[in-house]
C-alpha cells in the first residue's frame, strides 16, 4: 500500500547541545483520513509540519508526500496553515483571493467568497484593520479553499471564538474532498475530537501513540481530552 | 433536532442509538430519504467516516436500505420499525423498575406510584 505521507527515521536537532526536537520519528498516514496530531509543547508537532512542508531539512531521514520530496511539486498537493499569519497584511481579503487564485490552480475564490459571507467578513477589508480572530478565519478560509490532497493545519482554531469554530469544523467536514487527508495540530482536543479518523500523540520527537479516536473511547472509556490529560500528566 | 454526543464513549455507537431513536418516533418515517453521510455528518459536527460506520451498522440491522443511485432510506418494513420501538420501551422500563427497586420500593406500590402519578397528570 502506497500512503499519502511516510516519515521514515526523521531525526531533526537544532542545536547539538540540546535535545533533538525530532528523534527518530517514523508514521505513515494514508489518503482520506482526518488526523489529529497532538502532544504537549515542544514535543515536535511544529518541526515535523516544517519538515513536511520543506521550511526545514531533516539531520538525517525521509520525509516523503505522494511519493516524493517536499519540493516544488509537493507544494502543488499540499495547502498548509502556518502558525503564524504569513500574509501581508496591508492587502485586502479580496486581493489576498486573487493572489490565491494565481498561486494555487485548485484554489476556489467562490467557496472562499461563500465561506467569508457566511462569518460576516468584508472581503474590502484589509487584513491589517482586522481582530485577531478575523484573520485566522481569513487564512483558514484561504487555506481550506484549495482542493489539496493534504491539508495541513497548525493550531487552526486557537484565536477563533467557540460559535464560529463550530462553523469552521462544520465547513471542512462538508468541504473537504473524500480521499484529502488533513493533519490537525492542536491543544484545543476536546472541540475537534468528534472529527477526527486517528490521533497521533508526539512525545519527545517521537510517535508515542498512533491509533484510531474510536479505539482510544473504546479501550480507555476516555475521551481523547482525558486520555491525553492522563499520557501527559505533569 | 440537536445531537448530543459523549466523547467518552465511541460516537458512531452514539450516533447510531440517537438515528435509530428518529426513526422509531417517527421523525424520518418508514421509506423516507435520509439525509446523505456528509450532511448528517456536518450537522452532528462528526467525521464523516464515523456517521458512515453507523449507519453501515443500521443497514446490517435492515433499519436502513442503500438504493444504488438514489441514496439511503428508511426501510419500509413497518413491523421491524415496531419491534425496534418495543424493546427500545422494554429497556425503558427495566431500567425505571431497577431505579424504583433501588429506592426501596416493591411492585405493587410502584405500580400504585404510577397510576396516581399519570392521573395526576
Amino acid at each position: 500500500m502506497n500512503y499519502l505521507l511516510e516519515a521514515n527515521c526523521l531525526y531533526k536537532r537544532y542545536d547539538s547541545k540540546k535535545a533533538p526536537a525530532l528523534n527518530g520519528l517514523t508514521l505513515n498516514i494514508p489518503s482520506g483520513r482526518i488526523v489529529g496530531l497532538l502532544g504537549p509543547n515542544g514535543s515536535g508537532k511544529t518541526t515535523f509540519i516544517k519538515l513536511i512542508n520543506g521550511l526545514l531539512t531533516p539531520t538525517s531521514g525521509t520525509v516523503t508526500i505522494g511519493g516524493m520530496t517536499p519540493g516544488t511539486q509537493t507544494k502543488s498537493l499540499i495547502s498548509y496553515l502556518p502558525e503564524r499569519t504569513c500574509l501581508q497584511s496591508s492587502m485586502k481579503i479580496e486581493e489576498l483571493v486573487s493572489f490565491f487564485a494565481d498561486f494555487y490552480p485548485d484554489f476556489s475564490s467562490e467557496k472562499a467568497y461563500h465561506m467569508f459571507s457566511s462569518l460576516h467578513i468584508n472581503p474590502s477589508d484589509k487584513l491589517k484593520t482586522l481582530s485577531k480572530g478575523t484573520r485566522e478565519k481569513v487564512q483558514l478560509i484561504l487555506v481550506m479553499s484549495r482542493d489539496a490532497q493534504l491539508y495541513i493545519l497548525d493550531e487552526p482554531i486557537a484565536g477563533v471564538d467557540p460559535a464560529a469554530r463550530d462553523y469552521i469544523l462544520k465547513t471542512i467536514i462538508s468541504n473537504y474532498n473524500e480521499n484529502a487527508t488533513i493533519l490537525i495540530s492542536t491543544h484545543l482536543i476536546s472541540d475537534i475530537e468528534n472529527i477526527l479518523d486517528d490521533v497521533i500523540f508526539i512525545r519527545e520527537g517521537n510517535v508515542f501513540l498512533y491509533a484510531s479516536a474510536e479505539a482510544i473511547r473504546e479501550e480507555k472509556g476516555k475521551s481523547l481530552d482525558a486520555y491525553f490529560r492522563e499520557v501527559f500528566t505533569c | 433536532m440537536t445531537w448530543k454526543l459523549d466523547s467518552d464513549r465511541p460516537i458512531y455507537a452514539q450516533l447510531l442509538e440517537q438515528i435509530q431513536m428518529q426513526i422509531v418516533s417517527g421523525q424520518y418515517p418508514s421509506g423516507s430519504k435520509l439525509p446523505s453521510v456528509r450532511e448528517l455528518a456536518a450537522h452532528a459536527g462528526v467525521n464523516p467516516n464515523t456517521m458512515q460506520k453507523a449507519l453501515a451498522e443500521l443497514e446490517r440491522v435492515g433499519l436502513i436500505q442503500t438504493m444504488r443511485t438514489a441514496g439511503r432510506f428508511v426501510t419500509e418494513d413497518t413491523l421491524l420499525i415496531q419491534n425496534i420501538r418495543q424493546s427500545l420501551a422494554r429497556e425503558q422500563l427495566a431500567g425505571f423498575f431497577q431505579n424504583m427497586r433501588q429506592l426501596g420500593y416493591q411492585k405493587e406500590e410502584i405500580l400504585s406510584f404510577l397510576k396516581a402519578t399519570y392521573e395526576e397528570g
